[in-house]
């Protein structure tokens, strides 16, 4: 029962960890209809800005600030840069097709998603930045239970988590910008002639799904300990699942959808073998599409004419 | 006379066309100056004389010394020319937003290496052409079909993600599954090469001017079937499935006939690639080679047979002719920014006093940069040719370009971003500036990574064609129906 146990931990946090990107794909999607390919890049530059803050700080053996500052700094500072990447872009190239036929965004989307993989190439190479973290936040000093050990990492990754989705559910439920993104979410000619500020709306939307998106990615560096500039492709593909299974545009969805991939990786690769990890999440996605296309808790949508 | 070409016996407005678009189709714009003569030209002469006039074009290719690497990179673009035609049935005339398009054409290499290699039996199984090229078209348009299904329930983005899984899941599935027959991350070698007409095509000649007579008559065969029922039905659906089923038209089977007949293509596609390379790998059917296909077709235009054949052909010139060279690359980057400031730039005053503008920042910047450290002109034009002569003493290139290249290409990427927000003055001052750190980045960066530069063109045409031109150079241009 041990392993089972472990492997359970295990995939809690990364699910968490897909939890949080798949909230931010899931929001775009709310507000824009788009599916934002590129979100699974901005993870990858969040972890590389992780990365680079802990060379800033010295290096992971010679860190020069405490740990839970530097962990404040990366944490931070990847949110606000991967925010403000996500507002360019949707500036930059999504705003201009709103109301262009659904198929140019998406093709756009690709564009950017490809765009950013190669910038990340071409500024920081194609080998793995190793971010190191057993130097600076040892091993054991997490908590054991039985033989569960759940180490000081997955700790904070859990309670960031946990932490960052409860606060999200409070903004949208409770919040005036919440509302907005309700309205504009429910229908967008109707809530500008409300009033609301739609491009502003959409840009907020934008900026807060990047700055998840970056938080997960500093995360994924702490957690795996490896970047590169491939990360992020693989890393959009199990949000969208995430995204998907839990229906789409819905975010306790997201978050279901998550922490279920992340247990089902978990398992797989624990169980079965970690040769088919991917195919088996792949295929789960399809038949979940084929099945129930709404997701777990999406309501099916009447098609307007 | 509209760039869509008119179905043969048909007259008044086309599908998709609606009646504003019928009386603005007698006053489309042309390109500007020459080039606007030429497109007049060139639709003076019929569809049909033009496909002859190119394909003579084609085949005269080698004949006039195209060889070697040259001669390969047609072979590929002649690939991916018919993966386009095909992906055009499927997304430029149907509308169905298919992201696992490249898993065809992988299904087709693999079922072709599989059925003339020895992988599969005691022997292995060695098929004549005749017999293996027809099995694998009908069994890649079958998983097509089966592929489809999903899109009779599923529409746009949904479709999109079951697509990209399947597309994602088959590179997973030849790397990962039955090692011993599809060779894993080895792929399959020795595969037959094609026996046409009694004798064995071996040479490079032989399947490039193989190709050109399958893309060809693939073009023929869509163009019939594009002024068919059956092709009136996808562009219907495409404008408006509702409208589409009211019309009778059987939307399911329209739907699942595009499929089909663009996976069909796509197997054909990987027939000959396979046969050729005499290799299948899995990683040729992976997602950079789909982003190619798109950014030929969008570049081209969606929807038009001739659109996706020219915006392939360019892509793939660009993208694996003339960057592999920095001498022509450099041609070419100097010639498109020059070409865009000719073209777009109004009156030529302002042409005039840009250019000049950024010639003098050029010198003033590298002469003061100059004067304060030696170290920071130290590097010279990575270009060569007469390109690096003329610009080794305007543009900086310090000794170690790497990290303030970057910098560079970080702060382009601003500036460009900052150019689309601006308008009218701001944006002509603005632009001086961003010319010369484009070819700063450029002489720094970009020339001394070509293959990284080669996918930022691929993602950058993606964006800049979609938002500036989405019907693509040679589409036409829809107008959405109100909702």
């Amino acid at each position: 029962m041990g392993f089972f146990f472990q492997e359970l931990v295990n995939g809690i946090t990364t699910g968490a960890l897909y939890s949080l990107v798949a909230l931010g794909f899931s929001m775009v999607y709310g507000v824009l209809k788009l599916l934002n390919f590129a979100h699974g890049d901005l993870y990858m530059v969040g972890a590389f800005i992780g990365y680079f803050v802990i060379q800033w700080f010295g290096g992971p053996s010679a860190l020069t600030i405490p740990v839970p500052l530097l962990l404040v700094i990366m944490f931070v500072l990847a949110a606000v840069v991967v925010g403000g990447l996500g507002v360019a872009i949707e500036r930059f190239a999504y705003r201009p097709l709103r109301n262009a036929p659904r198929i140019a965004p998406l093709i756009t989307a690709i564009g950017v998603s490809f765009f950013l993989e190669n910038a990340a190439l071409l500024l920081f190479g194609a080998q793995f930045r190793i971010y190191n973290t057993p130097d600076f936040i040892s091993f054991s000093s997490g908590i054991q239970i039985g033989s569960v050990s759940i180490d000081a990492v997955q700790i904070m990754v859990l309670v960031l988590g946990i932490a960052l989705m409860i606060g999200l559910r409070q903004l949208v439920s409770r919040t005036k910008l919440g509302k907005q993104m309700r309205a504009v979410a429910a229908d967008r000619e109707a809530a500008e002639m409300m009033g609301i500020n739609v491009d502003w709306t959409i840009a907020a939307t934008f900026f807060l799904g990047s700055a998840l998106a970056g938080v997960a990615g500093v995360m994924a560096g702490l957690l795996f300990n490896q970047v590169t500039n491939t990360i992020g492709f693989i890393a959009g593909l199990k949000a969208f699942t995430a995204a998907v299974v839990g229906g789409i545009g819905s975010i306790p969805g997201a978050m279901l959808g998550g922490l279920l991939i992340g247990v089902a990786e978990s398992f797989i690769t624990g169980y079965i073998s970690s040769t088919y990890t991917n195919l088996l999440v792949f295929a789960l996605l399809i038949v979940v599409m084929l099945v129930r296309p709404t997701g777990l808790l999406g309501q099916p949508q009447l098609q307007k004419v | 006379m509209s760039t869509e070409p008119q179905p043969p016996g048909t007259a008044g407005p086309q599908v998709g066309v609606d009646e504003w678009v019928a009386r603005q189709a007698h006053r489309r714009e042309y390109l500007p100056s020459w080039l606007g003569g030429a497109q007049r030209l060139l639709e003076r002469i019929g569809w049909w004389p033009r496909l002859a006039i190119a394909g003579l074009a084609g085949a005269l290719l080698p004949v006039l010394g195209l060889g070697g690497f040259q001669l390969q990179v047609g072979i590929d673009s002649l690939v991916l020319v018919l993966l386009a035609l095909g992906l055009n049935v499927v997304v430029g005339w149907t509308g169905l937003l298919d992201l696992g398009y490249i898993a065809f054409f992988g299904f087709g290499a693999y079922g072709f290496a599989l059925l003339s290699s020895n992988q599969l039996g005691s022997h292995g199984i060695h098929l004549p052409a005749y017999l293996s090229l027809p099995i694998v078209m009908a069994g890649t348009a079958i998983v097509g079909l089966l592929v489809g299904l999903p899109s009779r329930r599923l529409i746009g983005d949904y479709l999109a993600i079951v697509t990209l899984f399947f597309g994602e899941a088959f590179v997973e599935f030849t790397n990962n599954v039955a090692p011993s027959k599809l060779g894993g991350p080895n792929g399959i070698v020795g595969i037959d090469t094609i026996n046409a007409f009694g004798h064995q095509i071996t040479t490079n000649e032989g399947y490039f001017y193989l190709l050109l007579v399958i893309v060809v008559l693939t073009m023929a065969v869509l163009r019939r079937l594009e002024g068919s029922r059956t092709g009136r039905g996808w562009r219907a659906v495409r404008e408006d499935p509702l409208a589409a089923a009211s019309m009778t038209i059987p939307v399911d089977r329209v739907k699942l006939m595009a499929f089909a007949s663009g996976a069909m293509i796509a197997g054909l596609a990987g027939s000959i690639f396979a046969a050729q390379q005499i290799s299948v790998f899995p990683p040729d059917f992976d997602t950079p080679y789909l982003i190619l296909v798109y950014a030929g077709l969008v570049l081209g235009g969606a929807g038009s047979i001739a659109g996706s054949v020219t915006g392939m052909l360019v892509v793939m010139v660009i993208y694996d002719g003339v960057l592999r060279s920095p001498t022509d690359a450099g041609y070419i980057f100097y010639g498109l920014i020059l070409l865009t400031l000719v073209a777009k730039l109004r009156p030529w005053r302002r042409l005039g006093i840009v250019l000049a503008a950024t010639a003098v920042l050029g010198f003033a910047a590298h002469a003061i940069a100059g004067a304060l450290s030696a170290s920071a002109v130290a590097g010279g034009p990575q270009s060569t040719g007469w390109i690096a002569d003329a610009l080794r003493d305007w543009v900086i290139v310090p000794a170690n370009p790497q990290t303030p290249g970057n910098y560079g290409f970080v702060l382009l990427v601003c500036l460009l971003i900052a150019l689309v927000q601006l308008t009218d003055r701001w944006r002509t001052i603005l632009l001086v500036p961003t010319i010369y750190l484009a070819s700063f980045v450029w002489e720094t960066r970009l020339i001394a990574e070509p293959s990284v530069t080669r996918q930022l063109m691929i993602g950058a045409i993606l964006i800049v064609m979609m938002n500036a031109r989405p019907q693509g150079l040679l589409g036409a241009r829809r107008v959405e129906a109100l909702t």
